[in-house]
């Protein structure tokens, strides 16, 4: 099942700790390609976490992996990801001639991947 | 238990705009390290304690190879003076001295020169420039301010001590009491580890705010709003009444802005509004408008940018002189319009953040990289080097996100070179190519031009 959702890239501390470590390590990495879904939307999917997705739009598409958060923290049909290489492969690059890409609120259809 | 080590006290912590200046670290001088680092958040322990030094790692390298710093520096210079439409990005984790350098390379050899505001708060830089900017200090707003709202931010996880050392807990010369002298609104489409810090708590649609800032402005002006308000926005009218009665009636207000208005639908326009409802409310009370900046030094490249060139980010110096065109001249738009044929980033990644699209082009054109730490964008580098890091192991300037310049007090020495030397060293040369290629067009006479500052 695909179905369009609101992608929210933006920061966290874990990935601002991270960071620190080095981009090219493994902590980075995961930190930049873990999804957060409230746990209803997971439920809908069959999704628990750690469970992995496709996100994709007409740019491109990214595989990560999600994990729950409560409904009243993260509204129906809306995703945060701590953005790294992972969003990147989502952003449009237009800037609409003021140089900032739209780099929050990308519209995504989301695919659960099967084991 | 480390033997051998030193304290430094009221140092400064370059992660974040906060640019906190009370750091007492204590240094591992053997193991050249920070063993300790008091009063730091989270984010800065984990700044401080990982700028270790790789003794392993080359200083230089091209293409991958092991070289000395002159060798790269001249290859450095000579990509640069090679290229056609060269561009220089980045800036935000770097001094103010080594930024001055970077604009001077830029300005000899006609290229464009950007930083990471054209991906951060470029948006509010471009609504200064057709609002105006009601500002102050963190220090007044600490002393005065009783009514503090953060819109699209969430200070908790990206500036964790904005609160406690700023603007919420903090008691000043008008708080006396800290929190309880203030009422704090934080303005967010999500909860966030931020909610738990606010007394009202105003969550709109996503890509709503605009809307909610011109309706704010509107009941600030006594304008009845329709009555489908809600509707639109997500937020109840008399929520928004409340708000700004409230805003009204404060003695100090301020409003901290972040991510959530420029990076989505209406980017500028959404700055643009914050800061005339800003403007707006100056009939009424004092109330200012500040921009929550991300890296430790990213207004001090806004800074020293303009100083040099009349302009804040997304300058071209092609035909001789600065030229601004935001949309142009900014670096997301020069590589995925594929204009740049070659890359000087300093203190920068924008290989894991930028639009795919502008990857592709950077990793097709000659890039020359300074950083800290090996990242997707000096991974493929033709020059790269290694450099000490601001604030650990090197002295210089940094601007707070409040505009308030702060001198580093160092750490412990690197082996690797600062950024500042390496672009003197790129200065010098470049300077020298210029010059050759000037005369070898069969100019004559004397040119003048400014020795290498």
């Amino acid at each position: 099942m695909t179905e369009k959702m609101i992608l929210i890239p933006g920061r966290s501390a874990k990935q601002g700790t991270s960071l620190n470590i080095g981009k090219l390590k493994d902590e980075y990495k995961e930190v930049t390609s873990t999804l957060e879904m409230n746990t209803d939307e997971m439920a809908k999917r069959g999704l628990v976490d750690g469970d992995k997705v496709r996100l994709s739009n007409d740019i491109g598409e990214t595989i990560v992996s999600c994990i729950g958060k409560k409904p009243e923290d993260l509204p129906d049909g809306m995703l945060f990801i701590p953005y790294g290489p992972p969003s990147s492969e989502l952003m449009a690059s237009d800037t609409a001639g003021c140089g900032m890409p739209l780099s929050k609120h990308m519209e995504v259809e989301i695919e659960k991947i099967s084991t | 238990m480390a033997e051998n080590t030193k304290i430094i006290e009221n140092a400064t912590c370059t992660f974040c705009g906060c640019v906190c200046d009370d750091m007492i670290l204590t240094v591992d001088l053997d193991e050249k390290k920070i063993i300790k680092s008091k009063n730091a958040c989270v984010l800065g322990r984990a700044w401080f304690a990982e700028h270790t030094i790789d003794e392993d790692a080359p200083a230089a390298m091209i293409d991958g190879k092991e070289v000395s710093v002159e060798e790269a520096i001249e290859e450095a210079a000579q990509t640069l003076t090679k290229a056609k439409f060269p561009i220089t990005y980045g800036l935000s984790d770097t001094t103010c001295e080594a930024q001055r350098q970077a604009v001077a390379i830029t300005d000899r050899i006609k290229g464009n020169i950007d930083t990471t505001t054209s991906v951060c708060h470029g948006p509010s830089g471009l609504a200064f420039q057709g609002v105006g900017e009601s500002t102050s200090t963190l220090g007044e707003v600490k002393n005065r301010a009783d009514l503090v709202i953060y819109w699209g931010g969430n200070p908790a996880e990206s500036h964790p001590r904005h609160f406690g050392r700023y603007a919420v807990t903090p008691k000043g010369m008008f708080t006396p009491r800290g929190k309880k002298d203030r009422t704090v609104v934080l303005v967010d489409v999500r909860k966030t580890k931020s909610s738990p810090v606010a007394d009202i708590l105003i969550r709109p649609k996503p890509g709503k705010d605009f809307e909610v800032l011109w309706a704010l402005r509107a009941l600030v002006k006594g304008k009845k709003l329709s009555d489908d308000i809600e509707e639109r926005t997500g937020v109840p009218l008399e929520v928004l009444q409340d708000l700004s009665d409230r805003m009204k009636n404060c003695r100090f207000g301020v409003l901290f802005f972040g991510m959530g208005l420029t990076m989505t639908r209406g980017r500028h326009f959404n700055s643009g509004a914050l800061l005339a409802l800003a403007t707006d409310l100056n009939e009424f009370t004092h109330f200012v408008a500040k921009p929550v900046r991300g890296h430790g030094n990213v207004t001090g490249a806004d800074n020293v940018v303009s100083w040099q060139t009349g302009y804040p980010f997304g300058v071209n110096f092609s035909r001789g002189y600065p030229r601004f065109n935001p949309g142009e001249f900014t670096t997301v738009d020069t590589l995925a319009n594929g204009h740049a044929d070659a890359a000087m980033i300093i203190a920068s990644d924008p290989a894991s953040n930028f639009p795919k699209k502008a990857i592709q082009h950077l990793k097709s054109i000659p890039v020359v990289v300074l950083d800290t730490k090996m990242t997707e964008t000096s991974k493929d580098a033709h020059v790269a080097f290694r450099t000490s890091t601001y604030g650990i192991n090197t002295s210089g300037t940094v601007y707070r996100m409040d505009d308030v310049p702060i001198t580093l007090r160092p750490a412990f020495e690197s082996p690797f070179p600062d950024d500042e030397s390496i672009l003197k060293g790129i200065n010098k040369r470049v300077n020298e190519l210029m010059l050759a290629k000037h005369y070898a067009s069969g100019a004559s006479g004397e040119v003048k031009v400014a020795a290498p500052i």
